[in-house]
Order: structure tokens, then sequence, then C-alpha cells
């Protein structure tokens, strides 16, 4: 008796999940499903979930047209490039900051932990003002820079704490040997923090890729655009092609989905220490 | 080059150092203290053109503008809202999945995908959702559950314009919080269940003497990052409803955004950037303040 009891509540518990699991990716089986409609269908009603004939017409069209492949490539090499950038930066600000003393050490980390408080988006006019000023708009370049800096304070000090959890003895026995601490960093710290670096490296690049706010200020010329940028002036040109829309954000989505699927135990990691918001 | 030990060990700190600071002090801080700058000024745009010290003209034109008055109203309904309804839905999610005996992972990687997705897509997602009058919301609405006579004018209501940017906050927002919520729930040990469920408490007894004091700083943790998180609300709004109808759905930052990009007024965009920044800073010292009781607790 008991036990029935257990194993149909057990039902039910799968049930409640999987209808809340339904609704939360109902937006998207919408959007697969509309990106394979050829386009007449879309404005359907009632709206259908299963197209009748589907086709992939979408994506060719999505990807052949509007210089959609040099956005791609734009957003890979920003995000690739900013992102190495600043996994490599803030490591090595970490590093200064887990192993060495100077002066000024905790006022300057104090600083950084201030400026990580407030929100890019406030300083979104006067570093506006600083790109024009540097000649960084309508330049991939200005995204690379400012995406590295706005990456650097936090991953600083979530690396930092990785840093200082490492047994410094390794390091002791390295110094002992002759090794200076370029070398004790190449050789000795950052293999062991590979998990943490892959975390920083992750939420980087995802953060980099999707960027929005920042490429609308400084990017003018098509040419330079990324591809969120791209995506949402492709809704405005193709204004009720649907279909088309769609198929151009799943393109954009098919990396993300393949760094959660393929990577996914850095990222509970990297959420649950607090450091990283989606 | 042979350097004396003693230079060595003081110039090593600072290679390590010289270019995040340089990020940092560049594309950082300079900004943050020109933004200050500019928000006391009638900031000229052309190069060339003075601008003239206006004092704290842009300030007291803040608390005089109604649109202002309305998007800081905006935003506060927004995180008021988005906020706890977060919090609570990931919650239940959280103690239904981690009372999965299997599975655990797939649940979780689901409710993950709208938190992995970039705002500009689930926005465009949800403008197609709430579309007039022939969307997925209104058919749902008229068709299915017979809530609505007619489909609603969704995007150009004033009133309504504001409630799919509220479901998109809440939404994309769940997985996040319950992903963290998990990870505290299996930090609860077992056998304090098991022991409360033999002096015959019940599930919900339970959940709120046992489960809830334990991942009680967890939670504290979460709602203070959704709040930062509420009140920097932007892109959604930026993208669904543009502010509009009538700036009625205009927030702090799309506001400000506009003052700056569409109407060229950097000085004022900056003032209200910088009352918004005033109002984070005190809810993160909040925050600091807040987190460390419970851990003293426990």
């Amino acid at each position: 008796m008991y036990r029935r009891k257990k194993n149909f509540n057990t039902i039910i518990r799968y049930l409640l999940a999987t209808a809340g699991a339904v609704l939360m990716i109902f937006p998207f089986l919408f959007m697969v499903s509309n990106a394979f409609k050829a386009n007449v269908y879309v404005i359907e009603y009632p709206p259908k979930l299963i197209p009748d004939n589907p086709s992939i017409e979408n994506f060719i069209s999505a990807w052949t047209s509007n210089n959609f492949q040099l956005y791609f490539l734009n957003s890979a090499l920003v995000a690739l490039v900013a992102t190495v950038g600043t996994v490599l930066f803030a490591a090595f600000t970490a590093y200064a900051f887990a192993r060495f003393e100077f002066k000024g050490k905790e006022i300057l980390f104090g600083l950084m932990l201030i400026v990580l408080m407030i929100p890019d988006m406030i300083s979104i006019i006067p570093r506006f003002y600083l790109a024009r000023s540097l000649d960084l708009r309508n330049s991939l370049w200005g995204l690379i820079l400012f995406y590295i800096a706005s990456g650097i304070t936090g991953n600083t000090f979530f690396l930092r704490g990785f840093f200082e959890s490492l047994p410094k003895e390794l390091e002791e026995a390295m110094t002992i040997d002759g090794a200076n601490p370029f070398e004790i960093f190449f050789r000795l710290a950052i293999p062991l923090s590979k998990p943490a670096l892959a975390t920083v490296g992750i939420f980087s690049f995802l953060g980099n890729w999707d960027e929005y706010v920042w490429a609308l200020t400084i990017i003018d010329k098509p040419a330079k655009r990324t591809l969120p940028i791209a995506i949402y002036s492709f809704q405005g040109q193709h204004g009720t092609e649907w279909g088309l829309v769609f198929a151009a954000m799943i393109i954009a989505l098919i990396p993300v989905l393949i760094i959660f699927i393929s990577l996914q135990r850095y990222f509970a990691g990297g959420i649950t220490s607090g450091a990283f918001k989606g | 080059m042979h350097l004396s030990l003693k230079t060595q060990k003081k110039l090593m700190p600072l290679l390590f150092l010289i270019p995040g600071l340089l990020f940092f002090a560049i594309f950082q801080i300079y900004p943050l203290l020109k933004g200050f700058q500019m928000s006391f000024l009638d900031w000229q745009i052309m190069p060339g053109r003075v601008s003239e010290f206006i004092g704290l003209d842009n300030y007291t034109r803040a608390f005089k503008d109604v649109v202002f008055g309305r998007a800081f109203k905006n935003t506060l309904i927004y995180t008021l809202v988005t906020v706890p309804g977060q919090m609570m839905i990931a919650m239940v999610v959280a103690i239904l999945i981690n009372s999965l005996p299997k599975g655990k992972t797939f649940f979780r990687a689901l409710y993950y995908i709208p938190v992995i997705t970039s705002w500009v897509i689930v926005s465009l997602l949800i403008r197609y959702f709430f579309q007039s009058p022939n969307g997925i919301v209104n058919y749902f609405l008229v068709e299915i559950f017979h809530l609505a006579a007619s489909p609603l004018p969704w995007l150009r209501d004033p009133t309504l314009a504001f409630v799919p940017i509220l479901v998109l906050g809440i939404w994309k927002g769940i997985g996040w919080s319950m992903v963290i919520y998990l990870a505290a729930l299996a930090g609860v040990p077992k056998e304090l269940d098991e022991a409360s469920a033999i002096d015959g408490a019940n599930g919900w007894q339970n959940f709120w003497h046992i489960t809830m004091p334990l991942i009680s700083p967890t939670i504290v943790f979460t709602m203070v990052m959704l709040l930062i998180g509420g009140f920097n609300v932007f892109i959604s709004v930026y993208l669904i409803t543009g502010g509009g109808p009538r700036q009625m759905t205009e927030v702090m930052l799309s506001y400000a955004y506009h003052q700056a990009f569409d109407f060229l007024d950097f000085g004022y965009g900056a003032a209200l950037s910088y009352l918004m920044a005033a109002l984070i800073i005190t809810l993160s010292f909040l925050q600091i303040k807040l987190l460390r009781k419970p851990q003293e607790i426990y």
C-alpha cells in the first residue's frame, strides 16, 4: 500500500516536471517549427506546431543573404579574441593579487569590487565618448577591447580565490629550483587551474557572443555588425518573415547550445560560485 | 639585464598587474569619472564646442521629469514582480527536481535553456508570441482558454505593453535561481529530513522548519542578485516596446539610453545613469550587510 502510494507520487512528480519543462521550452519549439515553414505558413492562424511541408529553405536564405556569413565571422572573431584576452589578463591580475605582496593591494582590490558592482550600462555614455575619441567606433577592436575590460574585473575576483586555494608548497619547491614567477605561473598555476579557467572562458565567450547593447551603440557600418545586431535588423527588414528571422536565431544559438551541452559540468559550478550570471 | 633580487621582487607584481590595470584604468575608471563630470555639464557632442558647467541642473531636472518618474516606477514594478516571481517558481521547480530519483541533470538543463539564450533572441520571441491580433498568446487566450472575448492589443496598449516584459523577466530567469537552489538543496543532509519525518512532520513543515533555515543564505543571495538584475532591466524593454507606446513602458536605463543616443543629451543621460548607480550601490552594500549575517549564524 505504502509502496504503491510512493510510486504514484513519483509518477506525478515526473509529470509535473515534464509539464513545467514543456512550458519553459515552448517558445523555442515554436521558433524551431516556424523556422522549418516556408514563409507563407508562418502567420497562419490558428498556429500550428508541426509544419505541413517542412523545408530548410529559411536556413539557406538566412545563411546566404544579407552578409550573414560575414556577421557570423565577426561575432566569432570578436568573441574568441576577447575571451582569450579576458582569460589571460584576468589570470595575470588575479595571480598578482593571490601570490604577491605589494603596496595598496587590498585598496586596489576593493576598488575593483566597487567597480564590479556598477553595471556596465551606467557608463555607456562616457564609454561611447571614449570609443569615439580613440577612433574605435565601427571597429571590431572597439568591441574586443571593451569586452576584455568588462570581463577582467569579475574574473579577477573569481580567479584570485581559486589561485589562493592552490597549495603554496609546489610553487615554493619550484622557486627553490630556480624558477622565476613567470615560469611558475605558466608551468604550474595555469595547468592546475584548468577547470577555473575553462569556467571563465565559457562564460566570457557566451557573454561576448551574445553582447548586444555595446555593439548597437558603437557599430553603424553594416560590414562591422555582429550577429545579435544583424538578427535584430533582420527582423526590421523582413518584418513579417519570421521564419527567416527564426532560422537566423537558430544559427546564432547553435554554438551556444554546443558549448552548453558539451561543457555542462562547468556551468553549475560557475553559477553556484556566484561569480557568473547567465 | 641583471637586476638585483630585491628589484626583481618589487617589479614582478607590477609586470603581472600592468595589462589588467591598464584595461581597468582606461576602459572602466576613466569612463566612470568622465560620466560623473558630464552629469554636471551641458554636454556638447560636437567636438570643439565648449560644454558649459551647469551644476546640479541635470539632477534637479530628473526629479521634475514626469517620464523619468514613470521610468523609475516601471523599474520598481518590474523588480517587485519579477524577483519574487522568479524566486518562488524556481524554488518549487528545484524542490520538484530534487525529489526525482533520476534525470535531475536532464531536467535542470531543460529549465536552464532560456537562461543561456541571448536577450535579443528571447525578446524577439516574446514579441512574436504577443503579436496582435494573430499572436500565439492571443490564440490561447481567445480560442483555447476563452479568457478574452477578442484578441488583446498587447504591444499597442500602454498598460498591457508591460506584461510581455514582465513575463519575459520571470521566464528567462527561473533556471538561474533553480540551479542555485538545487545546489543548496543537495547540501541539506538527508538525515534531517528523515528525522523530522519520524517525528511526524509533514512535507510543508519539514520544508519550513528544516530546509528553509539551512538554505536561507542562498535565498538571500539570489534575492539580492535578482534585485540588482531587476534594476538593470534594459534590453527587453528596448527591443519589445522601445519604451513605448508614448513612453509609458520606459524604465530607468532605457530612458537614460534614449536621452543620450536619440536626443543626444549626454549630460542629462549621464546624470540619470548616476542616479541609477547610486541606487545599485546602496543595494549592493545592503547585500554585503545581509549576506554576512546568516553566515555568522550558521
